[in-house]
């Protein structure tokens, strides 16, 4: 391409010119490999490399093949919204997230026990009325690396959740186009995600009709204002508001009406929880009867500061955070610093809805210097609270104690 | 010269109209696995028994697991995942597991 300069042979010099890139390209590959920058999550063998992927900044990489990114937990700080570049991404199997998918020719089927079997184009879906909320998604297993005993499954932090603007449809709109048969039970959801071997559950969740007609599941299609991000269900996902992430099924191409309880693996026996009101065991005993998880209980989090934080004795300061239940919305935020004997309220702050994040802050003046624990603990409209010591059960699922951030307080 | 300009504006807006129209697929290229299991008696076993439905890490973040509980895994990834695990490398599997990725692996004991 270069005018001046020796004539060399054309294609000797491109091959040069390749195989520098190629080097650089080892190099640069090297180098990414080497420089990971590494987090360490607050448990027992917690070190996780931070990496970038397609449409992410660098999230904390639980697993590989297939992906499970969380958020870094200073993220849930910088707005209530949780950005989709920052938003935790989790799959099940191997052939899993798609690399390429042709939004003009993704199709949307609806079968089984409907009046008349239809397929979608998303531009289809798109003249429905559409519809809008802010909601949280939060992983079942959203904190599992804090059980105590241990469990196995992915090792979360704190950051296996996120709060989203969802734009789409009604699931109801869209099944009623198709027409539901009057002997359907369950709606089934599967995604264009899939297993390597045929022996290996393909992830298909299921919904009682019922609630697939409540007007607030959704089909959607733009999560902030955005296409959703391929790894977050790129065209097309479910949003179940107020219930574990594993309903949330991503690049749903296949929605199936039936006239039974589905029983595959992925609902029974995955993704369940001790059926004894609270989802909850003691370590060591066992249980018979178990059902689906379902909404989320409530939590609460500090997010303008972490453990070890340093704050000037007498020093009022601005503590910040989050609060989010299953739907009911949040009532009352309370912290406090003398170990859970007095609470003193939070200031709520602005109101998404009640399947949002809801943003708190509360002012704290650090009095007698030396070490110091600030606890918080939400309650929700229907009186639901957190418990101060942690619950257990063999899934490591949601997981909701008071959380604590210790620090220090100079003179 | 405006003319020209106005049509030069034209043909890139109906280009790029064009291209809208036409099926543009999104593609996404995933970063390099660069996780790997422990070397040591086993290890290549272990890359083909299990490393074949997903990565190292799913092995290597787990707690330290007790040689009991490595077995339900492996048992569960054969029963229920349906991974072709031969019955006879089962014992092989549990014993790297549990050397490298156990309770008695020396990198922190479970409480």
């Amino acid at each position: 391409m270069s005018k001046r300069g020796p004539s060399l042979n054309p294609s000797r010099r491109q091959f040069l010119k390749q195989g520098a890139m190629l080097g650089i390209a080892a190099l640069a590959r090297e180098a990414f490999v080497a420089a990971e920058d590494m987090v360490m999550l607050p448990f027992e063998n917690g070190e996780r490399p931070l990496v970038k992927y397609p449409g992410k900044r660098p999230l904390i990489r639980q697993t590989t093949r297939p992906p499970q990114l969380e958020t870094p937990f200073s993220v849930f700080n910088e707005g209530v919204i949780t950005q989709n570049d920052a938003f935790f991404v989790r799959y099940h199997l191997m052939l899993s997230p798609p690399t390429s998918i042709d939004p003009e020719t993704f199709r949307v089927g609806n079968k089984g026990k409907v009046k008349s079997p239809m397929e979608f184009r998303l531009e289809d879906l798109k003249k429905l009325p559409e519809i809008e909320v802010v909601a949280v998604n939060q992983c079942s297993g959203n904190s599992r690396g804090f059980s105590n005993p241990r469990v196995q499954g992915g090792q979360s932090g704190n950051g296996a959740m996120g709060n989203a603007k969802w734009k789409g449809v009604r699931l109801k709109d869209v099944l009623e186009k198709a027409g539901i048969a009057s002997d359907a039970k369950q709606v089934l959801f599967n995604g264009l995600d899939g297993p390597l071997l045929p022996k290996t559950p393909d992830f298909i969740k299921a919904l009682d009709v019922e609630q697939a007609i409540d007007g607030e599941v959704m089909l959607a299609y733009e999560m902030n204002g955005e296409d959703l991000p391929m790894l977050n269900g790129f065209p097309l996902r479910l949003v179940v508001p107020g219930y574990y992430g594993t309903y949330w099924v991503k690049h749903v191409n296949e929605i199936t009406l039936v006239d039974e309880s589905f029983n595959g693996f992925w609902m029974n026996p995955a993704y369940r929880i001790p059926d004894n009101g609270c989802g909850f065991i003691e370590p060591g005993t066992t249980f018979k009867k178990t059902i689906p998880i379902g909404r989320f209980n409530v939590r609460s989090f500090i997010t303008s500061m972490s453990d070890g934080v340093k704050l000037k004795q007498g020093t009022p300061v601005v503590v910040k955070g989050i609060a989010f239940d299953g739907g009911y919305g949040i009532r009352e935020v309370v912290l406090s610093d003398d170990d859970g004997q007095t609470w003193r309220a939070a200031r709520l702050g602005q109101d998404l809805g009640k399947y949002s994040f809801r943003p708190w802050e509360f002012s704290f003046t650090p009095k007698a210097a030396g070490s110091f624990a600030l606890k918080v603990k939400a309650t929700n409209r229907t009186g639901q609270s957190q418990p101060i010591e942690s619950q257990w059960n063999p899934s490591g699922y949601m997981r909701n104690v008071i959380e604590t951030v210790k620090g220090e307080v100079v003179g | 010269m405006r003319i020209q300009l106005a049509s030069t504006t034209l043909i890139v807006v109906v280009a790029f109209a064009a291209l809208l129209a036409e099926a543009v697929p999104v593609k996404i290229t995933l970063p390099p696995e660069t996780a790997k299991l422990k070397d040591g008696p086993g290890s290549e076993l272990v890359k083909g028994q299990c490393l074949l439905c997903h990565s190292a890490d799913y092995i290597s973040t787990q707690p330290r697991l007790s040689m009991a509980a490595w077995k339900a895994t492996v048992i569960k990834m054969r029963d229920k995942y349906g991974a072709p695990i031969v019955e006879d490398k089962i014992e092989a599997l549990i014993q790297y597991l549990t050397a490298n990725y156990g309770s008695t692996a020396g990198t922190g004991a479970k409480k």
